[in-house]
């Protein structure tokens, strides 16, 4: 059923809320700057809140079932997040009081730095970027900032593999680099003997994804990065999969001088239909002082009665501030949460329950699935979404009967090197129970496929909606809806 | 706990895998490196760490406690019980981004109403689906002027009077592109509300001009001079709002704005120390193709039904790679929604109160502080919304301390941000603040000034 | 799929018309054919611009892709088509006709000799 717009729902004289009259002397706006008209709708209360609840149920989402979107980590978001992060003293507390009123929204943000410095192996760690996407920007204006210190104009070059995202190549050309691709071999690691051409005083640094968005962990990393740091680079760390890596090998270790890390993938706060997001960069011990401006420390030690003061640091070399305020602070408390409730025992839990997730569902659907690169694959995989035998039938069209399966469906036409890709994420918190039932989804799917194709062409078959027009949308561009 | 697999499923598992133990599946990552001892708090269960998370949040002071009148581009607003209610349904803030229409009909239609309505408010033809606050969105502003320009033009002009964070952010943001120049936010161009220094800037190479309005002393300034100018040179026009105050100011798209950003955090979105909050973005008809983020359409069902799909995708990120003018990928999705909410629940009526409302008492705010003796309001005459600026008798680092003492928080030091308002205060009134607070903080500032 | 013999092509999938040395480029049929429905066209080069074989043209975006359209010649823009901006479709209706992109005024008209004839186009693209 279409549901109508919150502007045709609407009724002149209705209105959801009221608030007291003023107390207050009256006093005039000129009129030169009055606003003639506000054409906002008008409903009670009770109609905003069916029409949310209703729209609401047109919606998937990780609590009503299985969403393995590779590379977006869509793990169970637990409910204590949601508690916390509402606290009054952290929710109604101004970004510009004064340090001494607000130690607690410190000391968690500092605490917070201290473990994701130890989760990953870094020196310092910056909560202010707002995603991911936006952690790479500061990675890389850090990186761009640190060679031009250096006098290293010419180090004008990115490396980025070809099974990157997008948000990597998107990300150095904002931020005044050249993207030069880097190909993958046969085994889907970083192919070593292009990276050996591609080494030299124009460098300025490798992006690289590891465990990369064909959830393989790079065979030859140690190698990839000390070429690269030989040569003069910097080696930065796209951190969507590090849910693989949580307490299994500390980046930091092997190398790497820069990372993001994705709070709302790998440390379960939520998606949110699309942001906030969270992504905090941790960066070597050399490139601490480049961090945004300001990073949270302690200003005034503690003594045996007295907790430390907290307070706001500003780095020397800092590339500037890179948004407003301190971060996403509601996103940062979820984060702290679930890291309080998993110690130093059970962050490893995570990265090895996904492994096993993963690696089971492969083992499942892969004798019907072409992968592409056939080894054990970390938290997630790929496999092509196309047979010899069933001609017409695509990655889009297995996706779409999936949803028929009450199943979310993988992401699919990334990476771009894999043909029909379907990438494939269960997470940790998954039980045997769902794989199985996925993977039986799976195996059918592929039966329907050469025995009945056109209830693949034409899923899905149950949803709110059917198969969009995109085309249609992208000609006639309705961005927004008619004026009340 | 959040992984529900018992001895027997892991048994289970990996002999279909065909590996003895899970720390076999690992065997690929160096062995040096594997399995390190993280230093790391032992685990506590859920009744723990919601006792101390409490205790954290406990050690700050709140608005619940404090008086606070403390703006600077965060404001305290009252956000309707609905609008939390709402967003914890699971089905919204369990989703990711609507890759998946036939599923993501919530999603889609939310974003659409929330584009619809900051289009209304802000008179503008198209807004996108957010950035992520009104910081990133000044970059964005800067970023879309350089792309529509072909990057021809290198003068960014900045007023001086727009948030010193937005400039900072925009500072970072272009710092690696060496044909972006930002200026106008000098001293010697200053913050007299006549813009004139600023508009003798505007030239042939003038790529945008980006004020703030209110401005970030509050004073709502007439435009049309300065939008002229920078029409008549060819550059563009980016105006930062408040969202508030458009429900009593004239929106800048009927005074000719080509880009309106701002922070959206006063609609419905809690203070929460700074985020998350929401970037509003949204753009004249003939920029609608340089506009960055996630944009979505409606259209039509393969049954001819009614349906919303994100459009224009081809612009972003994950299609054009380095050839995408924007990085942007996850943007305030719920953010987005709850000020969706938050518009529709308050209404045409409900809005305009508001605005009102912290309209009349920031005037009352000012008039009896600046009838204490030793008190002025610092731009005296010139029109503003709900924030102005006093200059105080004496420092005001020693003047917010000695307010603490009556548990409130009097305002935003302006010394810090610009020397030339060394001594003054930056105050906020916001509905939430009744007759009586205001009086508190006068007698207050008779005492303390008294001392 | 129509190739015409008096156009010649460039591997990335332009095609160019020489009159009086001026050069009219455009996309080939096989290019709109494997874009798609095309939503959008973006020039990024102006009248007046002095631009480089191999140099961005501009860029075509469908429903669900983008791609660089290249400059086939060297030379001077004297002329773009308003039109293709303001309904990118007819790029796939007409890809030779009134889809045509821009003028240059070419530096050398040698430098056609550079790009492939309507037969090795044609070869080059469906073997």
């Amino acid at each position: 059923m279409t549901e109508p717009t919150i502007f045709e729902l609407s009724s002149p004289g209705r209105q959801g809320v009221r608030f007291p009259a003023s107390d207050v002397p009256e006093v005039e706006l000129p009129a030169a700057f009055r606003r003639k008209e506000l054409p906002l709708p008008e409903l009670a209360e009770i109609d905003v809140v069916r029409h949310f609840t209703r729209i609401s149920q047109k919606n998937y989402a990780i609590d009503l079932g299985f969403y393995p979107l590779g590379s977006c980590t869509m793990k169970y978001n637990p409910k204590i997040n949601e508690v916390t992060s509402r606290l009054p003293g952290f929710a109604l507390t101004h970004p510009l009081q004064p340090e001494d009123t607000v130690q607690g929204n410190l000391y968690l943000m500092y605490t917070l730095q201290e473990w994701l410095k130890e989760i990953v192996g870094f020196a310092g760690v910056t909560l202010q970027p707002a995603a991911g996407a936006h952690g790479e920007l500061t990675g890389v204006l850090i990186i761009q900032k640190y060679h031009a210190d250096r006098g290293d104009t010419q180090r004008t070059r990115i490396l980025i593999p070809d099974s990157a995202h997008g948000t990597n190549p998107a990300t150095s050309a904002m931020s005044g680099f050249e993207v030069v691709h880097l190909p993958s071999d046969a085994r889907g690691n970083v192919d070593l003997e292009a990276l050996k051409g591609l080494c030299d005083e124009n460098l300025a640094g490798l992006m690289l994804t590891n465990p990369n968005t064909l959830g393989l962990f790079d065979e030859n990393v140690t190698q990839v990065i000390e070429l690269v740091h030989a040569a003069g680079g910097l080696v930065y760390g796209d951190g969507a999969n590090l849910n693989a890596l949580l307490g299994i090998v500390r980046p930091g270790d092997l190398g790497f001088d820069i990372m993001h890390l994705n709070l709302h993938k790998t440390f379960s706060t939520p998606h949110g239909g699309g942001g906030p997001g969270s992504g905090p960069v941790a960066v070597c011990q050399r490139l601490v002082e480049y961090l945004p401006d300001p990073v949270v420390a302690i200003v005034e030690p503690g003594g045996e009665e007295l907790p430390p003061l907290y307070g706001y640091a500003h780095p020397t070399k800092s590339i500037g501030r890179v948004k407003s305020f301190n971060g996403h602070f509601g996103i940062l408390v979820r984060a702290y949460t679930y890291i309080a409730m998993h110690g130093r025992d059970g962050l490893s839990n995570i990265a090895k329950k996904s492994v096993l997730n993963a690696n089971y569902l492969l083992a499942k659907v892969k004798d019907t699935y072409h992968l592409p690169y056939d080894r054990r694959c970390m938290h997630e995989f790929v496999v092509e979404g196309q047979w010899a035998d069933a001609p017409g039938i695509r990655a889009l069209d297995i996706a779409k009967r999936l949803i028929d399966y009450n199943f979310h469906p993988p992401t699919n036409y990334f990476p771009l090197i894999v043909h029909e890709a379907l990438m494939i994420e269960p997470t940790e918190t998954e039980s045997i129970e769902t794989l199985d039932a996925f993977a039986d989804a799976m195996l059918k799917i592929a039966v329907e496929a050469r025995e009945n194709p056109e209830l693949l062409h034409e899923a899905p078959h149950n949803s709110p909606v059917g198969r969009c027009d995109e085309v249609r949308a992208a000609k006639q561009l309705i961005l927004r809806a008619p004026k009340a | 706990m959040f992984t529900p697999h018992t001895q027997k499923d892991v048994e289970v598992m990996l002999k279909t895998i065909g590996v003895g133990k899970v720390e076999d599946l690992f065997t690929e990552i160096p062995e040096k490196y594997r399995f390190p001892e993280l230093k790391l708090p032992t685990s506590l269960t859920e009744m723990e760490v919601a006792d101390e998370l409490e205790s954290i949040a406990n050690a700050n002071g709140s608005t619940k406690s404090l008086l606070n009148f403390i703006g600077a581009g965060a404001y305290d607003h009252y956000v309707p019980a609905a609008v939390d209610m709402l967003l914890r349904r699971g089905e919204f803030y369990t989703a990711y981004t609507p890759y998946q229409p036939e599923i993501s009909q919530g999603t889609l239609q939310a974003i659409f109403e929330y584009q619809s309505l900051i289009c209304e408010l802000t008179g503008m033809d198209v807004a996108n689906a957010s950035h992520y606050d009104g910081a990133t969105a000044a970059a964005e502003a800067v970023i879309l002027a350089y792309h529509h320009h072909k990057g021809k033009r290198t003068k960014f002009l900045l007023s001086r009077a727009v948030n010193p964070q937005y400039r900072e952010v925009v500072r970072t943001y272009t710092r690696g592109s060496k044909d972006i120049t930002i200026q106008g936010d000098d001293p010697e161009t200053g913050i007299d509300s006549s813009m004139e220094k600023l508009i003798a800037q505007i030239d042939a190479n003038t790529a945008l001009v980006m004020v703030q309005y209110p401005d970030f002393f509050g004073r709502v300034i007439d435009y049309k001079p300065l939008i002229e100018a920078a029409h008549n040179a060819g550059a563009l026009v980016a105006v930062a709002v408040n969202p508030t105050a458009l429900g009593v100011l004239t929106p800048p798209g009927e005074f000719g704005a080509d880009i309106v950003f701002g922070e959206g955090q006063p609609l419905g979105i809690p203070l929460s120390y700074g985020g998350p909050y929401l970037g509003i973005f949204a753009v004249t008809n003939d920029l609608l193709r340089k506009i960055s983020g996630r944009l979505v359409g409606e259209t039509v069902d393969n049954a001819g039904r009614l349906a919303y799909v994100l459009t224009l995708t081809a612009r972003e990120q994950h299609i054009r790679r380095e050839k995408a003018s924007s990085n942007i990928c996850t943007n305030q999705g719920l953010m987005a929604l709850a000020s969706t909410i938050y518009l529709s629940l308050l209404g045409k009526q409900g809005f305009e109160a508001v605005s009102n409302l912290c309209f009349q008492k920031a005037h009352y705010a000012a008039k009896q502080i600046s009838s204490i003796q030793g008190y002025t309001q610092v731009f005296s005459g010139q029109p503003f919304f709900h924030e102005f600026v006093i200059r105080s008798p004496q420092p005001v680092e020693h003047l917010l301390e000695d307010l603490r003492a009556y548990d409130i928080l009097g305002g935003y030091d302006l010394g810090k941000d610009y020397p030339e308002l060394e001594g003054c205060l930056l105050i906020a009134v916001t509905e939430k603040i009744g007759k009586e607070d205001i009086d508190l903080l006068h007698d207050a500032l008779i005492e303390v000034t008294h001392d | 799929m129509n190739f015409p013999k008096e156009l010649k092509f460039a591997q990335t999938d332009e095609w160019v018309r020489l009159e009086n040395g001026i050069a009219t480029v455009g996309i080939s049929d096989y290019a709109q054919d494997a874009l798609g429905d095309v939503v959008y066209f973006e020039f990024s080069v102006e009248v007046g611009d002095k631009v480089k074989a191999g140099g961005q043209l501009g860029q075509v975006d469908s429903a669900k892709a983008s791609s660089e359209v290249m400059l086939p010649v060297s030379g001077v823009v004297t002329e773009i088509n308003e039109a293709v901006s303001d309904d990118a479709e007819i790029l796939n209706k007409d890809p030779y006709g009134e889809g045509w992109l821009l003028r240059i005024k070419m530096d050398d008209p040698a430098e056609l000799e550079e790009l492939l004839s309507a037969e090795a186009y044609q070869a080059y693209r469906l073997g």
